[in-house]
């Protein structure tokens, strides 16, 4: 019995010049952007649209702003150990691959770790994702909304770092004898990645700073 | 069976190249997030600050999609697949604004 294979999983497709897999993920990333572009502009029209003072500021609402920021650039920085760890296969190094997929993977668990404490923090103080902001008089919308986008968001980059850590466990014996194919593979695992790190450079000024 | 394909030495040479440039936006991608908070403490006007923030985000998007998820060098199709992608963003965006001519704010009060 033949096997059965995907094909133009390694060699791009003819008529669209690229491998079925990274067409697949690029049309999953259109999907994403409407899920993620539905809660964004709900959130800024609410936001506009509320009268004077009934809307807090990040600030005003108890975020953390040098949090956000530190959280900001350990995603920045492991979009380019993620870029690295895919050019390092093109170029026949696999050790500096699992260096830099090595990083990129605790870059996102220490997202998730930071993200974590924020997230105590405010249970600490009794702030759930239908109560309002510290100094509100009736409950507002903007917990609601922290929470729904940034759990989506973090829900996200879990995914990513399991996708990840399996390419460096176990994806990665692929390497020896189809190398291009794993390279392929660990391109798209970044493009995901990379919208990952796009969703959240939106998200941080939109409730931390605005 | 499919055929292992190695990868060639030109290709390396290609995504060696291409070091330098991933370092630079790397940089560039950390400045703009200092520079974004920086403009934050400026305390600008609600519609004027979301308009800036929104923007320098932009241009810090279009970086990592352009060089870090490669779509500058990208086959069209790809690209087709955004501009599509896109109009449907924007259909989004533009649909609530229908509601809110004419009478006031979708909310009252």
């Amino acid at each position: 019995m033949s096997e059965i294979v995907i094909p133009y999983r390694t060699e791009p497709h003819p008529l669209t010049g690229v491998t079925s897999g990274k067409l697949g993920v690029w049309l999953f990333l259109a999907s994403e952007v409407m899920l993620f572009g539905a809660l964004f502009s709900s959130y800024v029209l609410l936001r506009v649209g509320a009268a004077e003072g009934t809307w807090p500021t990040g600030v005003e609402a108890g975020l953390n702003v040098p949090i956000g920021t530190f959280n900001t650039l350990v995603l920045i920085t492991s979009s380019i150990t993620m870029v690295m760890s895919w050019a390092s296969l093109k170029m026949g190094n696999p050790g500096a691959f699992k260096r830099y997929m090595g990083a990129t993977i605790a870059l996102g668990m220490l997202f998730l770790v930071v993200k974590g404490f924020e997230y105590s923090g405010k249970f600490h103080h009794g702030i759930f994702p239908a109560t309002g902001w510290p100094g509100a008089s009736d409950p507002s919308t903007f917990y609601g909304f922290y929470f729904t986008i940034t759990g989506l968001h973090a829900l996200h980059v879990f995914l990513g770092i399991l996708v990840n850590i399996w390419l460096l466990v176990w994806g990665l014996a692929l390497y020896k004898t189809e190398p291009e194919r794993f390279a392929g593979r660990v391109e798209i695992s970044g493009l995901y990645w990379h919208f990952v790190d796009l969703v959240w450079i939106f998200l941080f000024p939109l409730l931390y700073l605005l | 069976m499919s055929e292992a394909v190695a990868i060639s030495e030109s290709e390396a040479a290609r995504v060696k190249s291409h070091l330098r440039v991933y370092v630079m936006v790397f940089v560039a991608l950390a400045v703009l997030t200092v520079v974004t908070v920086a403009i934050s403490y400026l305390h600008l006007p609600t519609a004027l600050a979301i308009t800036v923030a929104m923007v320098v985000a932009t241009v810090k998007a279009s970086l990592v999609a352009g060089y870090f998820m490669h779509l500058l060098s990208e086959e069209k199709v790809i690209l087709w697949l955004l501009v599509l992608c896109a109009a449907f963003l924007v259909f989004l965006f533009a649909l609530p604004l229908g509601t809110e001519t004419g009478n006031g704010p979708l909310w009252p009060g």
